[in-house]
């Protein structure tokens, strides 16, 4: 009996709180909680080779709101130069315009020279190759925070609530009041 | 006396630690799951822009990176100082895009492969010649989901 007791003998378990300091000290500074965050874009189809090119005039020119940004990451949009604090403003007043009437939640001031409605309001973007990556950025952050007004502004109209709040029927909801329509022009090499 | 002195020694007892090791244990498992391990080493140097409206990148797993940004300060005496594309480990060019998007896409089931997103990550000196063909070669490959990754900053923009 005493013989069997000798046999195994306690293992010492006091270490047990240095060794699993040691491993928590190890992932505590291996570990990195930087969630990855962006600007979610989709990218067109590549145009059929073959197919005939398209007509451009099927979206009105009133509905097309074009900004152009040059190597010297100049803003020029719809013929006139801008600051890019200024580009958020137009863009929600052109998209908001509402110059056929058909919207019922817009707010804009229905001139004749901006867009028809929400849904036939067309941003097209087009850069340079030498523009930087940096304005480009800017850009399309300005572009999507003025859809993203327009979008909480129909949300807290409608549900009281952030359009990041929704749930997915709701948020699909809204997102066809204001479709986000940004079009990037196809490259072409432009003189700077 | 005496009564006094052990009121004092009673006053005072010693905490046990008994349990210390559990709550290290919970700590250690917290951390050991959250962690992420750096996959690649970056070859090239990127300071990411900043942005507003950012969204958070969701499923880790159904997302292949692109790196673009000048070499690093000790590649740089052999590769130069002009924007470099980096895919896994290693620097590729423009026409390796579609081979790499390939693989990507043979790792994962045919689900997870149609969800796949491509995250650009680009320094903010780099010009956007570079960012459009790769763009161009993503088209190419019909991989259309792209996420532009940035710093969710408020403070530099306003």
């Amino acid at each position: 009996m005493a013989r069997s007791k000798r046999g195994i003998p306690e293992i010492n378990a006091g270490s047990m709180a240095d060794i699993a300091f040691l491993l928590l000290i190890f992932f505590l500074v291996t570990t990195t909680m930087d969630v990855d965050t962006g600007i979610q874009r989709k990218l067109p189809e590549m145009p059929d080779e073959n197919a005939p090119p398209p007509e451009n005039n099927q979206a009105n020119k009133r509905n097309i709101f074009v900004v152009l940004v040059n190597a010297y990451d100049q803003l020029l949009v719809n013929e006139e130069p801008m600051d890019i604090e200024d580009l958020k403003r137009k863009t929600v007043e052109f998209v908001d315009n509402n110059g056929d009437g058909s919207c019922t939640y817009c707010q804009g001031s229905r001139r004749p020279n901006l867009s028809d409605n929400p849904d036939k309001a067309i941003v097209s973007l087009q850069n340079d190759r030498g523009t930087s990556y940096e304005m480009y950025i800017k850009v399309q952050n300005e572009l999507a925070a003025a859809y993203n007004e327009l979008r909480n502004r129909a949300s807290n109209q409608k549900f009281g609530v952030n359009f990041d709040q929704l749930n997915d029927e709701q948020r699909k909801e809204i997102q066809t009041m204001y479709p986000q329509k940004i079009s990037e022009a196809e490259p072409k090499n432009v003189g700077s | 006396m005496s009564k006094f002195k052990k009121k004092k020694s009673e006053g005072q007892p010693a905490i046990s630690t008994a349990s210390l090791p559990d709550i290290v244990f919970m700590l250690l498992f917290f951390f050991m799951v959250t962690t992420v391990m750096r996959e690649v080493t970056l070859l090239v140097e990127i300071s990411l822009p900043a942005a507003t409206e950012v969204e958070k990148l969701k499923r880790k797993n159904l997302v292949s990176y692109i790196y673009v940004g000048s070499p690093t300060k000790q590649l740089q005496s052999t590769f130069g100082t002009e924007p470099r594309i980096q895919l896994n480990d290693t620097y590729a060019t423009v026409d390796d895009i579609q081979e790499f998007i390939g693989q990507e896409r043979d790792a994962r089931s045919e689900e997870e492969a149609k969800a796949l997103t491509n995250s650009i990550k680009a320094d903010v000196d780099v010009k956007m010649g570079i960012i459009t063909d790769v763009k161009q070669e993503l088209r190419k490959a019909q991989s259309y989901k792209i996420n532009y990754a940035t710093r969710r900053d408020i403070a530099s923009i306003r």
